[in-house]
């Protein structure tokens, strides 16, 4: 290893992660580093991990903001469970990131934030890089903060405070230089996002480059690495969030069934990235109304759904709480609308920026009242694109308001998305009534009055003569939908909003099963567990253990094959980052007595090699894998 | 699709198949019976008319209305007509709420109803007490008000409907009584012709539980000597005599007699514009003032469909009708 340029390991895949203060611009590099991997070609799972606090107090463990990548030449499914290289901007960020890293992984930290200061605020009590504690893993201690200023110490009118903002950009040049990848992508990205302030922009772009010299000119850093691109199927690819590809199927949706798109919300952590991917789309005749709290989003879109748009709210769980009341009018009134839960760690203001599953029981049951609705769940980022068009499909289908769980997690990891063609994309058909010169004569406006195959009432728009209705919250008689306290009336509508909603399980797919179609154990799994979940079960099948997996996309109605499914295995594992709310859901709906539920309750997402762990224990305490 | 001719349109049109279910002598009868009359002279076709409603006795209007209507949810009858507007920007939409439903449940929404000038007509029907659920104080009860959930008297203080919308930048405020059905009739035309959030307060009468709440002003025979008409460019004079009027000393309204000391040219000329006058009539509460009936402010502004379409089609013009594939493709992209 005597020319550290040349020397390459070659890696299948490596995961990498961006530690340091919320102010350090972690998740920008990061994401830096995700595109030009993601443009190289290789598979990508993006994490990001950031405090509540825009700005906690620099240098504790509490503001300290991460961001992990998993690039790899194979098809990965989730953003790993150990980091392999960690960057780490400050003594907090070692802190915080040290417990989940690779043993042997590489550790490369900025020297100059390793002062007495810093160390006291993230609690050490001696130096890390001095008292032997990281004994194990590769360490390289790079001054960068001293680097990025003596870079740019020929810019004299930058201050020294704008100059330490480089320092990111120092860090991602010399992981670049590890792992080989090229400069212009990020090169590109300065140019346009400080277009207006050129001086800025080359003095980020001398950070960079310098960043990737310094790895090249020194000879610190002998082990380089290299990640083939991956063999994913052919087509166009870009990098994707599930928020960002949330809004690009809301809008896709508005567009296949011709109409404007209503997105009413107030802002709140995860979601808020939907409504601002969706307020620049003025050109797509997209109305954004930033509402004055949850409950007037929900009124909004109710009132929009009324008029005719196709009408869409985005919350988190304590929005939707707010929202329940309204999405219960929305219920009785029959109009269709999506609501997009994208749930983050609770009860009450619970961990904003962390991620779990526990709004499932509140979306299907937490309203007064028999209050059936839809529920659907992305499994991953990219997923989050066809599960806003479905939901919206199922919305108009049925008459229905419609949720959508999503997650903190799946909102702002990223994968590839491959771009579809929107011409290929099936119209979504909807029917209004048509007008008719009176309605005050013989043949009245029915507005209950039903489709016979969906069960769905006609959706009859405001500014069409002779269609003239008025609906409420009020129970209400089959048909004319009057105002109807008769307890037939009432046992009847119950009914048959319920049967409505049941009724879409011939409207969607029917669920797949990974793995064999019955044996020993069957997996069950939903929302953003999809990768951890379906990385382990394959593990485990790779080495001869029986079990296969069922990931749902659709809670409410379930598959109308999955009660076939569950009924094939011995025992049904259900994991899921709540306390065992789907496993409830499936005791409940089957009465089966082989369900183990397998709660996390960390608000992080599930690792693979911990599912792995429990299935493997599942098998030890039953019996010995079969050998392949 | 075709429209209905408006011009056909008579009372009848506007009356639904249901049976009214107020108390006998409430009111909302007058005020039903005046928005049937007047609507059907607005050219507006019929079919381009949404009623939409709260919670409270008020609030079952939209039900006897042969138009299009929802029938909402406790104070949020707002949200779902600002949702309606941004959709459908051509409709006429009227809200219909309570002083429970607007100021007290739903005050949020009110407040940010107006703020936005969103092109909706919101009645206010003030009658100063919990009706529906059987006789409570609500935000605008006057301090000392003795119900079942205050015997000892209200110790709130209340809210001032129309100060409260003048705050929220209100571009229309206005006044009527269910008891003066011509003159109701004459503001509900106003507020029908005004673009953007017209707010009416109208004072109504709940013959159940509040039924002396405005005595005093609400009797034909000496009304007018007890509340001023309000008209733009015009003194303020009042009386059976026209021979009262309200002058300003210093900042502050003053009653006075005409005839003697003072004349017309002595008192306050209304002005619709003016926000500064819009306060202090507001502020003139009986019975130390007669209470200001019809437009207090009348001002043109934006509104929120006209600024929200205006950036749909600034957006069209600039970037184009939005194009799916361009917007697939609008992130760093590679190919395998």
């Amino acid at each position: 290893m005597s020319d550290p340029t040349v020397h390459f390991e070659e890696l299948e895949s490596v995961v990498i992660r961006f530690a340091g203060d919320s102010g350090d611009g972690m998740q920008l590099t990061g994401t830096q580093f995700t595109t030009t991997s993601a443009v190289f070609g290789n598979d990508i799972s993006t994490l990001p991990d950031y405090p509540a606090e825009i700005r906690a107090p620099a240098g504790t463990l509490a503001g300290v903001s991460g961001f992990q990548v998993n690039l790899s030449q194979h098809d990965i499914l989730t953003p790993g469970d150990a980091p392999f290289v960690l960057v780490a901007m400050n003594p907090a960020a070692l802190k915080a990131s040290l417990p989940d890293l690779e043993v042997g992984g590489i550790i490369i930290v900025n020297t100059d934030a390793f002062t007495p200061t810093n160390l006291k605020k993230a609690d050490y009590d001696t130096n890390p890089l001095e008292d032997g504690s990281l004994k194990g893993y590769e360490v390289h201690e790079v001054p960068l903060t001293s680097l990025t200023r003596e870079a740019l110490k020929d810019m004299d009118t930058l201050t020294t405070k704008e100059k330490d903002r480089c320092q990111n950009f120092f860090a991602l040049g010399l992981t670049f230089w590890i792992f080989d990848r090229r400069l212009e992508t990020s090169e590109s990205w300065i140019q346009s996002k400080f277009a207006k302030k050129p001086e800025i922009a080359e003095a980020n772009r001398i950070a960079l480059e310098t960043g990737f010299y310094f790895g090249e000119t020194t000879e610190v850093f002998r082990r380089r690495f290299q990640i083939r691109p991956a063999s994913l199927p052919p087509g166009t690819y870009r990098n994707v969030t599930g928020n960002q590809a949330m809004a690009l199927g809301l809008v896709t949706a508005a567009r296949k069934i011709g109409k404007p798109l209503f997105y009413g919300s107030y802002p709140i952590t995860p979601a808020s990235d939907i409504l601002h991917a969706l307020a620049p789309l003025r050109n797509f005749d997209v109305r954004t109304f930033q509402a004055e709290d949850e409950i007037a989003a929900m009124g909004s879109v109710i009132g929009a759904s009324f008029g005719g748009a196709l009408a869409v709210t985005g919350t988190s769980g304590p929005g939707l709480a707010l929202k329940s009341e309204a999405m219960n009018l929305a219920l009785m009134l029959e109009l269709p609308m999506v609501i997009i839960d994208v749930q983050r760690g609770g009860p009450s203001t619970g961990l904003p920026t962390k991620t779990e599953q526990a709004d499932l029981l509140q979306a299907l049951y937490g309203r007064n009242g028999e209050s059936p609705m839809p529920v659907l769940a992305p499994k991953g980022p990219a997923d989050c694109f066809d599960i806003a068009f479905e939901a919206c499909r199922l919305a108009v289908r049925a008459m229905t308001p419609v949720v959508v769980l999503s997650e903190g997690y799946l909102a702002n990891s990223s994968e590839p998305w491959q771009i579809p063609n929107p011409d290929e994309i099936e119209p979504i058909v909807v029917h209004h009534p048509e007008g008719r010169s009176d309605s005050n004569g013989d043949a009245p406006f029915f507005p209950y009055l039903r489709d016979e195959e969906t069960l769905a009432r006609p959706w009859a728009i405001p500014g069409t003569p002779g269609l003239e209705h008025r609906i409420g919250g009020l129970a209400k008689a089959p048909i004319t939908g009057n105002v109807s306290y008769d307890p037939r009336h009432h046992e009847q509508m119950v009914h048959l909003r319920a049967e409505k909603v049941a009724r879409l399980a011939n409207a969607i797919p029917e669920q797949d099963v990974f793995g064999p179609a019955s044996g020993d154990l069957l997996v069950v799994s939903w929302g953003g567990t999809f990768g951890a979940v379906r990385t382990a079960v394959t593990r485990a099948r790779n080495k001869g253990y029986d079990v296969a997996h069922a990931h749902l996309r659709f809670l409410n109605p379930f598959p109308r094959n999955f009660e076939t499914i569950l009924r094939s295995y011995n025992r049904i594992l259900v994991p899921e980052l709540n306390n065992g709310q789907l496993a409830f859901v499936m005791r409940g709906t089957y009465a089966l007595d082989n369900i183990i539920s397998y709660p996390k309750l960390h608000a992080r997402p599930f690792k693979i090699g911990e599912v792995y762990q429990k299935l493997v224990e599942l098998f030890n305490e039953e019996q010995e894998p079969v050998s392949p | 699709m075709t429209e209905s001719i408006a011009l056909e349109l008579t009372r009848k049109d506007f009356v639904s198949d249901q049976t009214v279910r107020w108390c006998p002598g409430c009111g909302d009868y007058a005020i039903l019976a005046q928005l049937q009359k007047v609507l059907p002279e607005l050219g507006v076709p019929k079919e381009k008319i949404v009623f939409i409603s709260g919670i409270g006795c008020s609030s079952r209007f939209p039900y006897y209305m042969n138009t299009y209507g929802i029938h909402s949810i406790h104070g949020r009858a707002p949200t779902l007509a600002s949702g309606l507007a941004v959709a459908n920007p051509d409709l006429s939409i009227w809200v219909i709420t309570g002083d429970g439903d607007g100021l007290s449940i739903g005050g949020n929404h009110l407040i940010h109803a107006i703020r936005r000038n969103v092109n909706l007509n919101i009645l206010l029907f003030n009658n100063r007490i919990y009706g529906l659920t059987k006789g409570q104080y609500s935000p605008t009860s006057r301090k000392g008000k003795k119900t079942k959930s205050s015997p000892m008297g209200s110790i709130e203080q209340p809210i001032n409907p129309l100060t409260l919308a003048l705050s929220a930048e209100a571009t229309f405020v206005a006044r009527a009584m269910d008891a003066d059905t011509t003159h109701l009739g004459e503001v509900l035309r106003a507020a029908a012709a005004h673009p953007g959030t017209s707010f009416v307060e109208i004072y109504q009468n709940c013959v159940i539980f509040n039924p002396t709440e405005w005595t005093g002003i609400d009797d034909r025979r000496t009304r007018s000597d007890h509340v001023i008409y309000l008209e733009h460019g015009k003194p303020l004079v009042f009386g059976k005599n026209n021979d009262k009027g309200v002058r300003l000393n210093g900042f502050k309204p003053e009653v006075v007699e005409l005839g003697g000391e003072f004349s017309e040219k002595d008192l306050i000329v209304h002005d619709e514009t003016s926000q500064e006058l819009a306060y202090i009539l507001a502020h003139m509460e009986h019975p130390t003032y007669p209470p200001p009936m019809g437009v207090i402010r009348n001002v043109h502004k934006p509104t929120y469909t006209e600024e929200l379409m205006g950036q749909v089609r600034m957006a069209q013009e600039q970037k184009g009708m939005g194009d799916l594939a361009k917007l697939y493709h609008a992130a760093d992209v590679w190919t395998v």
